[in-house]
Protein backbone atom coordinates (compact mmCIF):
# COMPACT_ATOMS: atom_id res chain seq x y z
CA UNK A 1 0.00 0.00 0.00
CA UNK A 2 1.17 3.49 -0.82
CA UNK A 3 1.50 6.41 1.56
CA UNK A 4 -1.88 7.73 2.64
CA UNK A 5 -1.06 11.38 3.22
CA UNK A 6 2.10 13.11 2.17
CA UNK A 7 2.78 16.78 2.84
CA UNK A 8 5.82 18.41 1.27
CA UNK A 9 7.09 21.89 2.20
CA UNK A 10 3.61 23.23 2.89
CA UNK A 11 3.39 26.99 3.27
CA UNK A 12 0.19 28.74 4.30
CA UNK A 13 -0.63 32.34 5.11
CA UNK A 14 -3.65 34.30 6.24
CA UNK A 15 -3.45 37.39 4.09
CA UNK A 16 0.00 38.84 4.61
CA UNK A 17 0.84 36.91 7.79
CA UNK A 18 2.48 33.62 7.02
CA UNK A 19 1.80 30.82 9.49
CA UNK A 20 3.34 27.71 7.96
CA UNK A 21 6.93 27.77 6.67
CA UNK A 22 7.45 24.41 4.99
CA UNK A 23 5.72 21.56 6.79
CA UNK A 24 6.68 17.98 5.87
CA UNK A 25 4.56 15.14 7.17
CA UNK A 26 3.71 11.58 6.17
CA UNK A 27 1.02 9.14 7.25
CA UNK A 28 1.08 5.49 6.22
CA UNK A 29 -2.08 3.33 6.17
CA UNK A 30 -3.18 2.14 9.64
CA UNK A 31 -0.78 4.54 11.35
CA UNK A 32 -1.66 6.89 14.16
CA UNK A 33 0.39 10.04 13.77
CA UNK A 34 0.41 13.03 16.10
CA UNK A 35 1.05 16.67 15.44
CA UNK A 36 2.09 18.26 18.72
CA UNK A 37 2.95 21.78 19.70
CA UNK A 38 2.00 24.80 21.72
CA UNK A 39 -0.94 27.01 20.84
CA UNK A 40 -0.47 29.27 17.84
CA UNK A 41 2.33 27.20 16.28
CA UNK A 42 0.28 26.23 13.20
CA UNK A 43 -1.37 22.92 14.10
CA UNK A 44 -4.89 23.88 13.14
CA UNK A 45 -3.64 25.79 10.11
CA UNK A 46 -1.98 22.56 8.94
CA UNK A 47 -5.32 20.76 9.30
CA UNK A 48 -7.14 23.55 7.46
CA UNK A 49 -4.60 23.38 4.65
CA UNK A 50 -4.92 19.60 4.29
CA UNK A 51 -8.67 19.95 3.82
CA UNK A 52 -8.40 22.98 1.57
CA UNK A 53 -10.29 25.17 4.03
CA UNK A 54 -7.36 27.57 3.92
CA UNK A 55 -5.48 27.56 0.62
CA UNK A 56 -1.86 26.52 0.74
CA UNK A 57 0.49 29.16 -0.68
CA UNK A 58 3.22 26.71 -1.51
CA UNK A 59 4.13 23.05 -1.34
CA UNK A 60 2.18 19.92 -2.21
CA UNK A 61 -0.34 17.80 -0.33
CA UNK A 62 -0.87 14.32 -1.76
CA UNK A 63 -3.66 12.05 -0.61
CA UNK A 64 -3.44 8.43 -1.78
CA UNK A 65 -0.79 9.56 -4.26
CA UNK A 66 -2.83 12.33 -5.86
CA UNK A 67 -2.14 16.03 -5.38
CA UNK A 68 -5.15 17.63 -3.72
CA UNK A 69 -3.62 21.01 -2.94
CA UNK A 70 -5.89 22.98 -5.25
CA UNK A 71 -9.06 20.96 -4.66
CA UNK A 72 -12.19 22.14 -2.87
CA UNK A 73 -12.75 21.04 0.76
CA UNK A 74 -15.79 19.02 -0.24
CA UNK A 75 -13.84 17.19 -2.94
CA UNK A 76 -10.87 16.50 -0.64
CA UNK A 77 -13.16 15.19 2.11
CA UNK A 78 -14.96 12.86 -0.28
CA UNK A 79 -11.67 11.31 -1.34
CA UNK A 80 -11.55 9.88 2.18
CA UNK A 81 -10.70 12.34 4.93
CA UNK A 82 -13.00 12.62 7.93
CA UNK A 83 -12.56 15.70 10.10
CA UNK A 84 -13.18 16.02 13.82
CA UNK A 85 -12.61 19.75 14.01
CA UNK A 86 -11.30 21.96 16.76
CA UNK A 87 -14.25 23.20 18.79
CA UNK A 88 -16.31 20.14 17.66
CA UNK A 89 -18.59 22.26 15.44
CA UNK A 90 -21.67 20.14 15.89
CA UNK A 91 -24.63 21.34 13.83
CA UNK A 92 -26.76 22.89 16.58
CA UNK A 93 -30.00 22.81 14.58
CA UNK A 94 -29.74 19.10 13.73
CA UNK A 95 -30.58 16.28 16.11
CA UNK A 96 -27.84 13.91 17.26
CA UNK A 97 -29.06 11.29 14.81
CA UNK A 98 -29.26 13.83 11.96
CA UNK A 99 -25.74 15.04 12.72
CA UNK A 100 -24.59 11.46 12.22
CA UNK A 101 -26.51 10.58 9.06
CA UNK A 102 -26.55 13.90 7.14
CA UNK A 103 -23.14 13.35 5.55
CA UNK A 104 -22.78 9.61 6.09
CA UNK A 105 -21.35 7.48 3.29
CA UNK A 106 -18.99 4.62 2.70
CA UNK A 107 -16.09 6.49 1.13
CA UNK A 108 -13.53 3.76 1.45
CA UNK A 109 -15.97 1.01 0.41
CA UNK A 110 -15.52 -0.92 3.65
CA UNK A 111 -17.02 -4.35 3.94
CA UNK A 112 -18.13 -3.50 7.45
CA UNK A 113 -18.80 0.21 7.36
CA UNK A 114 -19.59 2.36 10.34
CA UNK A 115 -23.35 2.55 10.76
CA UNK A 116 -25.64 4.31 13.18
CA UNK A 117 -25.85 1.11 15.23
CA UNK A 118 -22.08 0.68 15.46
CA UNK A 119 -21.54 4.33 16.44
CA UNK A 120 -24.19 3.97 19.14
CA UNK A 121 -22.39 0.82 20.31
CA UNK A 122 -19.14 2.77 20.59
CA UNK A 123 -20.85 5.71 22.33
CA UNK A 124 -23.95 4.44 24.16
CA UNK A 125 -24.48 7.96 25.49
CA UNK A 126 -25.28 9.17 21.97
CA UNK A 127 -27.94 6.50 21.56
CA UNK A 128 -29.71 7.81 24.64
CA UNK A 129 -29.61 11.34 23.30
CA UNK A 130 -30.25 10.68 19.62
CA UNK A 131 -33.38 12.84 19.50
CA UNK A 132 -31.74 15.80 21.27
CA UNK A 133 -30.58 18.74 19.20
CA UNK A 134 -26.84 19.26 18.79
CA UNK A 135 -26.80 22.31 21.03
CA UNK A 136 -28.33 20.43 23.96
CA UNK A 137 -25.31 18.20 24.53
CA UNK A 138 -22.51 18.50 27.06
CA UNK A 139 -18.98 19.12 25.81
CA UNK A 140 -18.03 15.46 26.13
CA UNK A 141 -21.14 14.31 24.30
CA UNK A 142 -20.49 16.84 21.55
CA UNK A 143 -16.98 15.46 21.19
CA UNK A 144 -18.30 11.90 20.88
CA UNK A 145 -20.81 13.13 18.32
CA UNK A 146 -18.08 14.89 16.35
CA UNK A 147 -16.05 11.65 16.28
CA UNK A 148 -19.12 9.61 15.39
CA UNK A 149 -20.02 12.03 12.62
CA UNK A 150 -16.55 11.66 11.11
CA UNK A 151 -16.63 7.85 11.48
CA UNK A 152 -19.95 7.74 9.61
CA UNK A 153 -18.16 9.01 6.50
CA UNK A 154 -16.03 5.83 6.61
CA UNK A 155 -12.93 7.74 5.62
CA UNK A 156 -9.48 6.19 5.29
CA UNK A 157 -7.97 9.02 7.30
CA UNK A 158 -9.43 10.64 10.39
CA UNK A 159 -8.10 14.01 11.44
CA UNK A 160 -8.83 14.73 15.07
CA UNK A 161 -8.06 18.29 16.12
CA UNK A 162 -7.87 19.10 19.86
CA UNK A 163 -10.43 16.47 20.75
CA UNK A 164 -9.81 16.64 24.50
CA UNK A 165 -9.64 20.42 24.82
CA UNK A 166 -11.79 21.70 27.64
CA UNK A 167 -13.03 18.27 28.73
CA UNK A 168 -13.04 16.78 32.22
CA UNK A 169 -10.16 14.31 32.89
CA UNK A 170 -12.48 11.27 32.96
CA UNK A 171 -14.04 12.19 29.63
CA UNK A 172 -10.56 12.77 28.20
CA UNK A 173 -9.64 9.21 29.10
CA UNK A 174 -12.82 7.98 27.49
CA UNK A 175 -11.94 9.79 24.25
CA UNK A 176 -8.40 8.36 24.28
CA UNK A 177 -9.75 4.86 24.86
CA UNK A 178 -11.97 5.35 21.88
CA UNK A 179 -8.98 6.40 19.74
CA UNK A 180 -7.11 3.29 20.92
CA UNK A 181 -10.04 1.14 19.89
CA UNK A 182 -10.06 2.80 16.46
CA UNK A 183 -6.32 2.22 16.11
CA UNK A 184 -6.86 -1.47 16.93
CA UNK A 185 -9.35 -1.61 14.06
CA UNK A 186 -6.67 -0.34 11.69
CA UNK A 187 -7.98 3.20 11.30
CA UNK A 188 -5.39 5.77 10.19
CA UNK A 189 -5.55 8.85 12.37
CA UNK A 190 -3.83 12.21 12.55
CA UNK A 191 -4.19 13.47 16.12
CA UNK A 192 -3.56 17.07 17.06
CA UNK A 193 -3.23 17.51 20.80
CA UNK A 194 -1.16 18.69 23.74
CA UNK A 195 -1.27 15.65 26.05
CA UNK A 196 1.89 13.93 24.94
CA UNK A 197 1.94 11.11 27.51
CA UNK A 198 -1.53 9.87 26.73
CA UNK A 199 -0.80 9.86 23.01
CA UNK A 200 2.48 7.98 23.35
CA UNK A 201 0.48 4.99 24.60
CA UNK A 202 -0.89 4.28 21.14
CA UNK A 203 0.54 6.60 18.47
CA UNK A 204 3.20 5.36 16.05
CA UNK A 205 4.86 8.52 14.86
CA UNK A 206 5.11 12.08 16.14
CA UNK A 207 5.71 15.49 14.63
CA UNK A 208 6.62 18.40 16.88
CA UNK A 209 5.74 21.76 15.39
CA UNK A 210 7.21 25.13 16.30
CA UNK A 211 6.52 28.46 14.57
CA UNK A 212 5.11 26.86 11.45
CA UNK A 213 7.91 24.34 10.98
CA UNK A 214 8.40 20.74 11.99
CA UNK A 215 11.16 20.91 14.59
CA UNK A 216 11.46 17.23 15.28
CA UNK A 217 9.85 14.01 14.09
CA UNK A 218 10.28 10.43 15.06
CA UNK A 219 8.82 7.29 16.57
CA UNK A 220 7.23 6.91 19.97
CA UNK A 221 10.37 5.15 21.29
CA UNK A 222 12.55 8.09 20.15
CA UNK A 223 10.21 10.58 21.77
CA UNK A 224 10.02 8.64 25.02
CA UNK A 225 13.79 8.58 25.20
CA UNK A 226 14.09 12.37 24.91
CA UNK A 227 11.93 14.10 27.53
CA UNK A 228 13.89 17.28 26.87
CA UNK A 229 11.95 17.54 23.60
CA UNK A 230 8.69 17.66 25.50
CA UNK A 231 9.93 20.66 27.45
CA UNK A 232 11.25 22.36 24.34
CA UNK A 233 8.18 21.98 22.12
CA UNK A 234 5.32 21.58 24.57
CA UNK A 235 6.48 23.06 27.83
CA UNK A 236 5.69 19.98 29.90
CA UNK B 1 -65.84 47.59 11.80
CA UNK B 2 -67.63 44.27 11.57
CA UNK B 3 -66.50 40.74 12.29
CA UNK B 4 -66.81 39.76 8.65
CA UNK B 5 -64.58 42.66 7.61
CA UNK B 6 -62.05 41.59 10.21
CA UNK B 7 -62.15 38.02 8.96
CA UNK B 8 -61.81 39.18 5.38
CA UNK B 9 -58.74 41.21 6.28
CA UNK B 10 -57.28 38.23 8.10
CA UNK B 11 -57.65 36.13 4.98
CA UNK B 12 -56.09 38.91 2.92
CA UNK B 13 -53.19 39.12 5.35
CA UNK B 14 -52.71 35.36 5.31
CA UNK B 15 -52.78 35.27 1.52
CA UNK B 16 -50.26 38.10 1.22
CA UNK B 17 -48.12 36.52 3.93
CA UNK B 18 -48.04 33.13 2.24
CA UNK B 19 -46.98 34.67 -1.06
CA UNK B 20 -44.27 36.58 0.76
CA UNK B 21 -43.22 33.26 2.27
CA UNK B 22 -42.73 31.76 -1.20
CA UNK B 23 -40.31 34.57 -1.98
CA UNK B 24 -38.66 34.66 1.42
CA UNK B 25 -38.09 30.89 1.61
CA UNK B 26 -35.73 30.94 -1.35
CA UNK B 27 -34.14 34.18 -0.22
CA UNK B 28 -33.45 32.96 3.31
CA UNK B 29 -31.90 29.69 2.08
CA UNK B 30 -29.65 31.44 -0.42
CA UNK B 31 -28.71 34.07 2.17
CA UNK B 32 -28.31 31.54 4.99
CA UNK B 33 -26.46 28.78 3.15
CA UNK B 34 -24.46 30.56 0.49
CA UNK B 35 -24.13 33.80 2.50
CA UNK B 36 -25.26 35.52 -0.69
CA UNK B 37 -27.47 38.59 -0.84
CA UNK B 38 -29.46 38.15 -4.00
CA UNK B 39 -31.36 41.34 -4.77
CA UNK B 40 -32.34 39.80 -8.10
CA UNK B 41 -34.55 37.25 -6.37
CA UNK B 42 -37.45 39.60 -7.16
CA UNK B 43 -36.53 39.38 -10.84
CA UNK B 44 -37.08 35.63 -10.71
CA UNK B 45 -40.53 36.38 -9.30
CA UNK B 46 -41.14 38.73 -12.23
CA UNK B 47 -39.87 36.22 -14.76
CA UNK B 48 -42.12 33.57 -13.24
CA UNK B 49 -45.10 35.90 -13.58
CA UNK B 50 -44.31 36.73 -17.22
CA UNK B 51 -43.66 33.11 -18.17
CA UNK B 52 -46.93 32.08 -16.53
CA UNK B 53 -48.91 34.84 -18.22
CA UNK B 54 -47.50 33.84 -21.61
CA UNK B 55 -47.82 30.10 -21.07
CA UNK B 56 -51.39 30.43 -19.82
CA UNK B 57 -52.17 32.38 -22.99
CA UNK B 58 -50.61 29.70 -25.23
CA UNK B 59 -51.95 26.61 -23.54
CA UNK B 60 -55.30 28.02 -22.43
CA UNK B 61 -54.83 26.17 -19.15
CA UNK B 62 -53.93 28.03 -15.98
CA UNK B 63 -52.42 24.99 -14.27
CA UNK B 64 -50.32 24.05 -17.29
CA UNK B 65 -49.17 27.65 -17.62
CA UNK B 66 -48.08 27.84 -14.00
CA UNK B 67 -46.23 24.51 -14.22
CA UNK B 68 -44.37 25.66 -17.34
CA UNK B 69 -43.42 28.88 -15.56
CA UNK B 70 -42.10 26.91 -12.57
CA UNK B 71 -39.96 24.65 -14.72
CA UNK B 72 -38.72 27.54 -16.86
CA UNK B 73 -37.78 29.75 -13.94
CA UNK B 74 -36.11 26.89 -12.04
CA UNK B 75 -34.01 26.14 -15.12
CA UNK B 76 -33.18 29.82 -15.54
CA UNK B 77 -32.25 30.04 -11.84
CA UNK B 78 -29.96 27.00 -12.08
CA UNK B 79 -28.28 28.51 -15.14
CA UNK B 80 -27.87 31.89 -13.44
CA UNK B 81 -26.38 30.26 -10.34
CA UNK B 82 -23.94 27.97 -12.09
CA UNK B 83 -22.78 30.51 -14.68
CA UNK B 84 -22.63 33.75 -12.72
CA UNK B 85 -23.76 33.96 -9.11
CA UNK B 86 -21.57 31.20 -7.67
CA UNK B 87 -18.57 33.37 -8.48
CA UNK B 88 -19.86 35.84 -5.89
CA UNK B 89 -20.30 33.51 -2.88
CA UNK B 90 -16.79 34.21 -1.67
CA UNK B 91 -17.03 37.95 -2.27
CA UNK B 92 -18.17 40.55 0.22
CA UNK B 93 -21.79 41.58 0.47
CA UNK B 94 -21.23 44.90 -1.29
CA UNK B 95 -20.02 43.15 -4.45
CA UNK B 96 -23.00 40.81 -4.27
CA UNK B 97 -25.42 43.70 -3.90
CA UNK B 98 -23.84 45.58 -6.81
CA UNK B 99 -23.79 42.54 -9.06
CA UNK B 100 -27.33 41.43 -8.34
CA UNK B 101 -28.60 45.00 -8.62
CA UNK B 102 -27.01 45.12 -12.06
CA UNK B 103 -28.80 41.86 -12.76
CA UNK B 104 -32.14 43.47 -11.84
CA UNK B 105 -31.54 46.24 -14.39
CA UNK B 106 -30.47 43.78 -17.07
CA UNK B 107 -33.39 41.43 -16.46
CA UNK B 108 -35.90 44.31 -16.34
CA UNK B 109 -34.68 45.54 -19.72
CA UNK B 110 -34.56 42.00 -21.02
CA UNK B 111 -38.18 41.46 -20.05
CA UNK B 112 -39.11 44.81 -21.59
CA UNK B 113 -37.44 43.78 -24.86
CA UNK B 114 -39.26 40.45 -24.99
CA UNK B 115 -42.69 41.32 -23.64
CA UNK B 116 -42.90 45.07 -24.28
CA UNK B 117 -43.44 47.94 -21.84
CA UNK B 118 -47.09 47.33 -21.08
CA UNK B 119 -48.41 45.40 -18.14
CA UNK B 120 -49.87 41.98 -18.94
CA UNK B 121 -53.20 40.96 -17.58
CA UNK B 122 -53.93 37.39 -16.61
CA UNK B 123 -57.49 36.21 -16.17
CA UNK B 124 -58.48 34.33 -13.08
CA UNK B 125 -59.22 30.75 -14.13
CA UNK B 126 -62.95 30.46 -14.86
CA UNK B 127 -63.55 27.71 -12.33
CA UNK B 128 -62.55 29.93 -9.41
CA UNK B 129 -63.41 33.35 -10.81
CA UNK B 130 -66.42 34.00 -8.60
CA UNK B 131 -66.75 34.69 -4.92
CA UNK B 132 -67.54 32.02 -2.38
CA UNK B 133 -69.80 32.64 0.58
CA UNK B 134 -67.63 31.45 3.46
CA UNK B 135 -69.98 32.63 6.16
CA UNK B 136 -73.36 34.30 5.90
CA UNK B 137 -72.51 37.78 4.62
CA UNK B 138 -68.83 36.99 3.97
CA UNK B 139 -68.17 36.65 0.28
CA UNK B 140 -64.53 35.99 -0.53
CA UNK B 141 -62.94 35.58 -3.97
CA UNK B 142 -62.48 31.87 -4.63
CA UNK B 143 -59.17 32.47 -6.41
CA UNK B 144 -57.68 34.07 -3.31
CA UNK B 145 -58.62 30.95 -1.36
CA UNK B 146 -56.77 28.91 -3.99
CA UNK B 147 -53.73 31.12 -3.46
CA UNK B 148 -53.94 30.51 0.29
CA UNK B 149 -54.28 26.75 -0.25
CA UNK B 150 -51.30 26.64 -2.62
CA UNK B 151 -49.23 28.64 -0.13
CA UNK B 152 -50.11 26.32 2.73
CA UNK B 153 -49.40 23.21 0.62
CA UNK B 154 -46.00 24.50 -0.43
CA UNK B 155 -45.20 25.39 3.19
CA UNK B 156 -46.09 21.84 4.20
CA UNK B 157 -44.04 20.38 1.35
CA UNK B 158 -41.03 22.51 2.23
CA UNK B 159 -41.37 21.51 5.86
CA UNK B 160 -41.32 17.83 4.90
CA UNK B 161 -38.34 18.39 2.60
CA UNK B 162 -36.30 20.35 5.13
CA UNK B 163 -37.15 18.35 8.25
CA UNK B 164 -37.54 14.81 6.99
CA UNK B 165 -35.09 14.29 4.13
CA UNK B 166 -31.34 13.98 3.95
CA UNK B 167 -31.16 16.89 1.51
CA UNK B 168 -33.06 18.88 4.11
CA UNK B 169 -30.56 17.91 6.82
CA UNK B 170 -27.72 19.04 4.59
CA UNK B 171 -29.52 22.30 3.84
CA UNK B 172 -29.93 22.96 7.56
CA UNK B 173 -26.36 21.88 8.27
CA UNK B 174 -25.11 24.20 5.53
CA UNK B 175 -27.19 27.06 6.90
CA UNK B 176 -25.78 26.71 10.41
CA UNK B 177 -22.14 25.96 9.56
CA UNK B 178 -21.27 26.12 5.89
CA UNK B 179 -17.59 25.41 6.37
CA UNK B 180 -18.15 22.28 8.43
CA UNK B 181 -20.75 20.98 5.96
CA UNK B 182 -18.13 21.52 3.28
CA UNK B 183 -15.39 19.82 5.27
CA UNK B 184 -17.63 16.78 5.70
CA UNK B 185 -17.89 16.49 1.93
CA UNK B 186 -21.43 17.76 1.50
CA UNK B 187 -20.99 18.39 -2.24
CA UNK B 188 -21.88 21.92 -1.43
CA UNK B 189 -21.70 23.39 -4.91
CA UNK B 190 -24.21 20.86 -6.24
CA UNK B 191 -26.44 21.48 -3.25
CA UNK B 192 -26.20 25.23 -3.84
CA UNK B 193 -27.45 24.91 -7.41
CA UNK B 194 -30.36 22.75 -6.26
CA UNK B 195 -31.25 25.20 -3.48
CA UNK B 196 -31.01 28.16 -5.81
CA UNK B 197 -33.20 26.51 -8.44
CA UNK B 198 -35.72 25.58 -5.75
CA UNK B 199 -35.76 29.19 -4.51
CA UNK B 200 -36.25 30.43 -8.08
CA UNK B 201 -39.14 28.01 -8.52
CA UNK B 202 -40.85 29.21 -5.35
CA UNK B 203 -40.41 32.85 -6.40
CA UNK B 204 -41.91 31.96 -9.78
CA UNK B 205 -44.85 30.29 -8.07
CA UNK B 206 -45.54 33.49 -6.13
CA UNK B 207 -45.30 35.53 -9.34
CA UNK B 208 -47.54 33.14 -11.26
CA UNK B 209 -50.17 32.92 -8.53
CA UNK B 210 -50.26 36.68 -7.99
CA UNK B 211 -50.43 37.38 -11.74
CA UNK B 212 -54.24 37.48 -11.83
CA UNK B 213 -54.37 39.58 -8.64
CA UNK B 214 -51.71 42.17 -9.48
CA UNK B 215 -50.51 43.53 -12.77
CA UNK B 216 -47.67 41.59 -14.38
CA UNK B 217 -45.23 44.37 -15.16
CA UNK B 218 -41.56 45.28 -15.26
CA UNK B 219 -40.34 46.26 -11.82
CA UNK B 220 -42.93 44.20 -9.94
CA UNK B 221 -40.11 42.36 -8.18
CA UNK B 222 -38.50 45.40 -6.61
CA UNK B 223 -41.58 46.44 -4.68
CA UNK B 224 -41.95 43.07 -3.02
CA UNK B 225 -38.31 42.03 -2.55
CA UNK B 226 -37.76 44.60 0.22
CA UNK B 227 -40.65 43.08 2.15
CA UNK B 228 -39.20 39.62 1.55
CA UNK B 229 -35.89 40.76 3.06
CA UNK B 230 -37.79 42.11 6.06
CA UNK B 231 -39.35 38.65 6.42
CA UNK B 232 -35.94 36.95 6.22
CA UNK B 233 -34.47 39.22 8.89
CA UNK B 234 -37.48 38.87 11.20
CA UNK B 235 -37.59 35.10 10.82
CA UNK B 236 -33.86 34.54 11.24
CA UNK B 237 -31.48 34.15 8.32
CA UNK B 238 -31.46 30.61 6.95
CA UNK B 239 -34.57 29.41 8.75
CA UNK B 240 -37.50 28.24 6.63
CA UNK B 241 -39.74 28.04 9.68
CA UNK B 242 -38.74 31.59 10.57
CA UNK B 243 -39.55 32.68 7.02
CA UNK B 244 -43.06 31.20 7.30
CA UNK B 245 -43.83 32.83 10.65
CA UNK B 246 -42.14 36.09 9.64
CA UNK B 247 -44.04 36.21 6.34
CA UNK B 248 -47.40 35.73 8.02
CA UNK B 249 -46.51 38.38 10.61
CA UNK B 250 -45.48 40.84 7.91
CA UNK B 251 -48.45 39.98 5.69
CA UNK B 252 -50.97 40.44 8.51
CA UNK B 253 -49.36 43.53 10.04
CA UNK B 254 -49.18 45.22 6.65
CA UNK B 255 -52.75 44.32 5.70
CA UNK B 256 -54.20 45.22 9.08
CA UNK B 257 -52.28 48.47 9.22
CA UNK B 258 -53.65 49.57 5.89
CA UNK B 259 -57.17 48.44 6.73
CA UNK B 260 -57.59 49.63 10.28
CA UNK B 261 -54.99 52.19 11.30
CA UNK B 262 -56.84 55.24 9.99
CA UNK B 263 -60.06 54.14 11.67
CA UNK B 264 -58.28 53.52 14.94
CA UNK B 265 -56.53 56.89 14.82
CA UNK B 266 -59.85 58.63 14.26
CA UNK B 267 -60.85 57.49 17.73
CA UNK B 268 -57.99 59.44 19.27
CA UNK B 269 -57.55 62.47 17.03
CA UNK B 270 -59.28 64.70 14.53
CA UNK B 271 -60.31 63.09 11.22
CA UNK B 272 -57.87 65.22 9.21
CA UNK B 273 -54.92 64.18 11.33
CA UNK B 274 -56.02 60.56 11.21
CA UNK B 275 -56.48 60.62 7.44
CA UNK B 276 -53.03 62.08 6.95
CA UNK B 277 -51.21 60.07 9.57
CA UNK B 278 -52.95 56.72 9.06
CA UNK B 279 -51.65 55.73 5.62
CA UNK B 280 -48.09 56.90 6.23
CA UNK B 281 -47.97 55.14 9.58
CA UNK B 282 -49.43 52.02 7.95
CA UNK B 283 -46.62 51.88 5.41
CA UNK B 284 -44.07 52.22 8.22
CA UNK B 285 -45.72 49.70 10.47
CA UNK B 286 -43.84 46.57 9.39
CA UNK B 287 -40.52 48.36 9.81
CA UNK B 288 -41.55 49.37 13.31
CA UNK B 289 -42.48 45.75 14.02
CA UNK B 290 -39.18 44.59 12.54
CA UNK B 291 -37.23 47.02 14.74
CA UNK B 292 -39.16 45.83 17.79
CA UNK B 293 -38.53 42.15 17.02
CA UNK B 294 -34.85 42.76 16.38
CA UNK B 295 -34.61 44.71 19.62
CA UNK B 296 -35.61 41.64 21.62
CA UNK B 297 -34.40 38.97 19.19
CA UNK B 298 -31.41 40.47 17.36
CA UNK B 299 -30.93 37.33 15.27
CA UNK B 300 -34.56 36.94 14.34
CA UNK B 301 -37.27 34.68 15.69
CA UNK B 302 -35.69 31.36 14.72
CA UNK B 303 -31.93 31.86 14.18
CA UNK B 304 -30.40 29.00 12.20
CA UNK B 305 -26.80 29.91 12.86
CA UNK B 306 -24.99 29.03 16.02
Amino acid sequence: MSTLLEIESLETAYGSSQVLFGIDLKIEPSQVVTLLGRNGMGKTTTVRSILGLTRARGGVIRFKGEAVTARSPSDIARRGIGLVPEGRQIFPNLSVKENLVAFASNRSGRAQPWTLERVFELFPRLAERQKNMGNQLSGGEQQMLAIGRALMTNSELLIIDEATEGLAPLIRVEIWNCLKALKAMGQSILVIDKYIQALMEFADHHYLIERGQIGWSGTTADLEAQPELWEKYLGV
Amino acid sequence: MTATFLLEQMLNGLQFGLMLFLLAAGLTLVFGIMNMINLAHGSLYMIGAYLAATAVGYTGSFVAGVLIALAGTAAFGALLESSLLRRFYGRDHLSQVLATFALILILNDGVRMIWGPHAMLVNVPALVSGPIELLPGLHYPAYRLVVIAVGLLVALGLYLLVVHTRIGMRIRAGASNREMANALGGNISGLFTVVFALGAMLAALAGAMLGPVLAVEVGMGESIIILAFVVVVIGGIGSVRGALIGAIVVGCVDTFGRAFLTTILREFSSPTVADNLGPSLASMLIYIVMAAILFWKPRGLFPAQA
